[in-house]
């Protein structure tokens, strides 16, 4: 009868530590979860999504990458690397690729925004912070290094029974201010063109506006937070237009000419097609003072290989 | 000696002293976190919200109606924000209320049971039903029959900005029906707790079924009926989900046509992306919705102890 006795108090005292316990180190394992759980995404989407590319790829990487892996099992550990919603194929892309050559290291990405990404380099919380837009004075006043690794092309699009095929610069800037509210004026069939942008502080938007010059003097009739959001509104809304990542352009909207510049990545890279924002891999401080494993991720990133990843996911190259 | 009496009222007085402690220190504990959180949501929301309001203006913010918190001079006015979630609040309680009551006097008072027994799980389900999952439809189906309603309305106009069905209506339809859930089930509560005898009373005196419904029955269990709608009027100011999708999201005054944003999806959209004082601000956001539905919350205190007292 004792020894239940024991048994029970002892089995109420462990519940009730395990209750003052368990909240601290449960919240530290949800992160991780989360984190694996972004890194496993990345793969099931990059094999399909990449891989008519990649498969090429691959099989030349798998030649030299078993020797290659062979030769880099020194390194070890783990780098993590949040921002852009953006640059998530990219980095998708990268951490596999990446991980492919490394098998002893673990790169995780997230997705929280830009300046998020920054926000958490500069406070330590990891180690590199995709930007899908320049650094602003703030941020690189405060120890951020702006290191672009690829740019990215925006996407003019509007809905696919839109007549229209072409706006030149001049045209974009009267639709976005609210200068023009009709597609007759453009030769299209009357009806109102609905304005669709991204919200305030979205990489997309400020890269958008800025190369227009019509920053803060846009008139949105929608505001989404989404790549994905704006798609879908635009497919679906008679007389809509709308701005996209280039590589994230499906059939379910029509891409405009510029111009009369197709929005391609040879067009971005020749300069002809003005839509056009840098990608950039910030990091706290100049990269040859991070640890050896990022210096290894960027040294792949500005390789050969790395660059191929680059134009392979949709981007253009820097160099 | 068997386990059951080790707990049995025969067991020594010592034992049972300590089971009853340990059991009321667990118990103790428990409570203590949920204290815990709501103090620390608290001052969470003061302490993050309020440097913004004085750094901007209390003013500036609060009555402000220009919203450009990316722009070169920021503007962070947030008055259209908060008049659109308490007008659009507002008209989907207007709308929602009726409807949801009169649902509650059916099921209570008029539907057969069989029948009853269908729209109850029904109303149930609805209750359910993910907020996106709302939105999804609010755009697949209420925004495109919006926008013929627009083309319609303001062919002519030349001073309309058309935003393609994405507008205030949307978003208070999808409200309203999102509130019907948490009305009904609460006023059928009300409606079932009115005592039998008062309903047979008025029906001995001579009163048809419907004055006694609108006469005896609903006045009785008006008290229930009040938390119903304030319970309702709270979880449709808590609303973020359903209406970023369907509202269009850009800052307007709260017009049925225009498209509008309310203070959960101002911070829902721009959270990603915000930094510096834009994301103080939007903090500063979050604390103006926790106080509105701080002083929802009161006022439902109120009544429900009001309540208590008749």
């Amino acid at each position: 009868m004792k020894l239940r006795k024991v048994i029970t108090l002892a089995g109420t005292a462990v519940i009730a530590a395990g209750m003052m316990a368990g909240c601290s180190s449960q919240a530290e394992e949800t992160t991780a979860a989360e984190t694996t759980t972004a890194a496993e995404t990345t793969t099931a989407e990059e094999t399909t999504e990449a891989e008519t590319t990649a498969a090429e790829e691959s099989s030349e990487e798998a030649e030299g990458g078993s020797e290659a892996a062979a030769a880099n099992t020194d390194l070890s550990g783990s780098i993590s690397m949040s921002g852009s919603t953006s640059m998530e194929t990219f980095a998708n892309a990268l951490c596999e690729s990446f991980m492919n050559l490394y098998p002893n290291v673990t790169v995780t990405a997230e997705f929280t925004g830009s300046s998020a990404g920054i926000e958490s380099v500069l406070s330590g919380a990891c180690d590199i912070g995709n930007s899908s837009r320049n650094l602003t004075e703030e941020e690189i006043g405060s120890g951020a290094v702006e290191n672009i690794v690829a740019i990215d092309g925006i996407a003019v699009v509007v809905d696919p029974a839109n007549t229209v095929t072409d706006l030149t610069k001049d045209q974009l800037i009267d639709i976005y201010t609210g200068a023009v509210t009709n597609w007759s004026e453009f030769g299209g069939e009357s009806s109102p063109i609905i304005v669709v942008g991204r919200e305030a502080g979205s990489g997309t938007r400020s890269a958008f506006e800025e190369i227009l010059g019509i920053e803060d003097q846009c008139a949105y009739a929608n505001e989404l937070d989404s790549t994905g959001a704006v798609m879908a509104r635009v497919a679906s809304t008679p007389g809509a237009i709308g701005y996209i990542s280039l590589d994230v352009l499906d059939d379910s909207v029509k891409a405009l000419t510029l111009d009369g510049v197709e929005a391609t990545a040879e067009n971005i890279q020749a300069g002809t097609y003005f839509l056009s924002r840098p990608f950039v891999m910030a990091t706290n401080g100049e990269i040859s003072e991070q640890n050896e494993l990022v210096q290894a991720l960027f040294d792949y990133v500005y390789s050969e290989e790395g660059q191929d990843l680059v134009s392979s996911v949709g981007l253009i190259t820097v160099q | 000696m068997t386990e059951k009496k080790m707990f049995s009222i025969k067991g020594s007085r010592k034992e049972k002293a300590l089971v009853e402690h340990v059991a009321e220190v667990i118990f103790t504990v428990c409570a203590f976190f949920a204290v815990l959180a709501v103090i620390s949501i608290t001052a969470y929301m003061f302490i993050n919200g309020t440097p913004a309001l004085f750094q901007v203006g209390i003013t500036d913010i609060l009555f402000g109606t220009v919203w450009k918190p990316a722009a070169a001079e920021p503007s962070f006015g947030i008055l259209y924000i908060i008049l659109t979630s308490i007008v659009g609040t507002a008209a989907a309680v207007v709308i929602g209320a009726p409807i949801g009551i009169l649902t509650a006097v059916f099921i209570e008072e008029i539907a057969s049971p069989r029948l009853a027994a269908i729209v109850k799980p029904a109303v149930e389900l609805l209750a359910g039903i993910p907020s996106v999952i709302y939105g999804l439809l609010g755009i697949y189906l209420l925004n495109p029959l919006m926008y013929k309603v627009e083309l319609a309305i303001f062919r002519d106009s030349t001073t309309h900005r058309f935003t393609g069905g994405a507008n205030l209506i949307s978003a208070i339809i999808v409200l309203a029906i999102m509130i019907l859930p948490t009305v009904i089930n609460v006023s059928v509560s009300a409606l079932h707790a009115v005592p039998r005898n008062q309903k047979m009373a008025s029906l001995a005196m001579g009163a048809s079924p419907i004055q006694t419904i609108f006469k005896v029955l609903i006045p009785h269990a008006k008290s229930g009926i009040i938390s119903a709608v304030v319970l309702g009027t709270g979880r449709a100011i808590g609303e973020a989900m359903a209406i970023t999708l369907v509202s269009g999201s850009s800052v307007n005054f709260p017009l049925p046509f225009n498209a509008v944003r309310f203070l959960t999806t101002a911070i829902v959209a721009e959270m990603g992306y915000a930094s510096g004082l834009h994301r103080q601000v939007l903090f500063t956001i979050g604390l103006v919705l926790f106080v509105f539905i701080m002083c929802i919350n009161i006022t439902l205190t109120r009544i429900l102890k009001g309540g208590e007292e008749n």
